[in-house]
């Protein structure tokens, strides 16, 4: 059969390519653009070089940032993925309670960003806050204000309560995939609890956990609004993250070279952590 | 190896049944001989499943008792049962190796390590994977894994009975006949109970002993193969056993006469049927000869399968089929003769027993 070669196929490419330049390359150059250039404002601009990227690799500034940001990833998947797996195998695989689990559990998914830092800073609140308050009267003194560990405290069961529920939800399917057969020939085989967690439902979970993995692992690196709202990055830098950190430089200082620099150095990082977790996680599905 | 005994076992999926309709297990009540290889044959939704989940313990029946060795197991889990079962589609343990997924019932049961090996062993060798035993079980093929699926069941030596949920589903038609010979060796060999779940008469005529023939929840005849093809109990095994299945014609019958119309069949015994049930003669293909004399038959087509031919004839108004030998003759003026021991007369579906 003859082929006919032409190129005309990119036509149908086009419309996709004009909208992905628009929301991404674009904008994506932009930046570019203001990392390796110097400003003082009139829309003149300076050659710079690589000079910010080094200011910004050479900044205690970042460096602590970046390190507030990993701990707080570490944390909140050490606590929301093993939870959410609990949950999901602990939810009921029939009948009423199944709809009354997910509805409950898509609840917290549902609420802006901004509105939940607003919910957990008026609940910690000692003089007016449900939990601020309980606290209070057993003697514990809470307050995200001005005790770094507290105001840690807080960000992190605010992003443990906002987001847990995607784990279960994700887990919840994985779970019910599994066809009854296995359940049945585990019984048969004699297997514990768990080694039917282990031998099962965790290996038939793993692709959605992956998911599950990497979406709270991008989403909790790059967190802005919640803490911006609840401890608005404070006490001092305690709770400032890469992301709040960048927006006190870009808008609040009007730093547009260095913030930019930071930003694509933020972006890479994001994509290498992406990539080494991905590739660690599904290296076992190559060997046979 | 145990004698299973089912005692009165009934069994619903819904709550509160009513109707024998609700009863997806109508009402079984029989004696499995230790060592006996069984078959449990009818179509999809008769309750064959149903029934073997009954007995390895994953369903608890709604009434009725099961014994093993007269002991009541009814409320004992499967683990305590100590049954094997194969299921329809294979069940492997992915993460795990080929030979770890045959060595976890034997692990679980804390069998020591040395005897373990030995025994998984023997399994691989049996079931021709002893060079994949170190590999990962996920990169198998779909026999391969229900190979190790069988495997597992056949691993532990010292359950009460094994049972096969349409094992060979999955497996290719040339590895269907090494297995099916392989179990059937192994229950020469070791004479364990066994029963085998199957739509497929060719697997369960040639795997079991005895051939468990059930329709509509209930069981509807126990027999030899020979049995079931010779006195089918219900004109329903006439249908299902056999291929073309059993011709059954509507008649009625007066002391040792069958009627179809305007000919008249001698049937060398009177039948007891009761007033106003319905009335059928049975008789296999098999058992109608061709000739230039006897009754009247109409020709329709003649279908040759190879070592046989089909011939699809009318015979009194009604269809039957008649199995004439690859250089049998037809008649051009066709007429039909009936052996007369193939003939089995049917009151509402059920065989009446000749006497004398």
């Amino acid at each position: 059969m003859n082929k006919t070669w032409n190129n005309k196929a990119w036509f149908l490419v086009l419309p996709a390519f004009i909208v992905v330049a628009f929301s991404a390359i674009i904008p994506l150059m932009t930046v570019v653009n203001y990392s390796v250039q110097d400003t003082f404002g009139n829309n003149e601009f300076f050659w710079a070089g690589t000079e910010w990227f080094k200011e910004i690799l050479d900044s205690d500034r970042f460096w602590s940032s970046l390190g507030r940001n990993l701990m707080f990833s570490f944390i909140i998947l050490v606590i929301e993925i093993p939870l959410g797996i609990f949950i999901a195998l602990n939810m009921p695989r029939r009948g009423i309670g199944v709809p009354i689990c997910l509805v409950t559990m898509a609840m917290p998914l549902l609420v802006p960003w901004n509105v939940v830092g607003t919910i957990w800073q008026l609940l910690c609140r000692s003089d007016i806050g449900l939990l601020g308050y309980a606290l209070a009267r057993i003697g514990i003194q809470f307050s995200y204000a001005s005790d770094p560990l507290h105001a840690w405290i807080t960000v992190v069961a605010m992003d443990v309560w906002h987001w847990t529920s995607l784990v279960v939800l994700l887990s919840y399917a994985g779970l019910v995939s599994i066809p009854d057969a296995y359940y049945q020939a585990a019984r048969i085989d004699g297997a514990s609890r768990l080694s039917v967690f282990r031998y099962i439902q965790l290996p038939k979970m793993k692709r959605v956990l992956l998911i599950a993995f990497l979406l709270r692992f991008m989403d909790s690196f790059m967190i802005y609004t919640e803490p911006f709202v609840a401890t608005g990055g404070g006490p001092g830098t305690s709770t400032t993250f890469l992301s709040i950190d960048l927006v006190k430089m870009a808008i609040g200082q009007f730093d547009l070279g260095p913030a930019a620099a930071m930003s694509l150095i933020y972006f890479l990082i994001i994509l290498l952590l992406s990539w080494i977790f991905y590739t660690v996680m599904t290296s076992s599905d190559a060997e046979t | 190896m145990a004698k299973i005994n089912l005692d009165h076992i009934r069994h619903a999926y819904g709550l509160r049944p009513t109707a024998p309709q609700d009863y997806a297990l109508r009402e079984v009540h029989h004696e499995w001989n230790d060592g006996g290889a069984y078959a449990l044959l009818g179509p999809s939704g008769c309750g064959k499943t149903t029934l073997l989940n009954i007995i390895s313990g994953l369903v608890r029946p709604s009434e009725g008792r099961i014994l093993f060795n007269d002991r009541d197991v009814t409320q004992l889990s499967t683990e305590e049962r100590n049954i094997a079962q194969v299921f329809q589609f294979p069940v492997i343990y992915d993460t795990m190796t080929v030979y770890d997924n045959l060595a976890f019932p034997l692990r679980n049961r804390k069998v020591p390590e040395a005897q373990v090996d030995k025994r998984v062993r023997e399994i691989l060798e049996m079931l021709d994977l002893s060079d994949r035993a170190g590999k990962k079980a996920r990169g198998l093929t779909a026999d391969q894994k229900q190979k190790i699926s069988l495997g597992r069941g056949l691993v532990r030596s010292d359950v009460n009975a094994i049972l096969f949920d349409e094992p060979l589903t999955v497996i290719d038609p040339h590895m269907k006949w090494v297995l099916r010979s392989q179990l059937k060796s192994l229950h020469r060999q070791f004479a364990y109970t066994m029963v085998y779940v199957t739509h497929d008469q060719t697997e369960a005529l040639t795997f079991a002993d005895k051939v468990v023939v059930m329709f509509e929840g209930q069981i509807v005849q126990i027999g030899t193969p020979a049995e079931l093809f010779e006195k089918p109990s219900h004109t329903f095994v006439g249908y299902f056993i056999g291929s073309p299945g059993m011709n059954v014609l509507s008649v009625d019958v007066q002391g040792s006469t069958a009627r179809i119309g305007d000919i008249s069949i001698d049937i060398g015994f009177a039948p007891k049927v009761g007033k106003g049930q319905k009335t059928e003669l049975g008789i296999r293909p098999e058992f109608m000869k061709l000739s230039r004399k006897g009754m009247p038959l109409q020709i329709n087509k003649v279908e040759d399968i190879g070592r046989q031919k089909i011939v699809r004839a009318t015979f009194a108004g009604q269809p039957v089929s008649i199995v004439v030998k690859e250089d049998g003759e037809i008649p051009t003026d066709a007429h039909v003769d009936f052996v007369n021991s193939g003939i089995n007369i049917y009151a509402d579906s059920w065989r009446v027993e000749r006497e004398g």
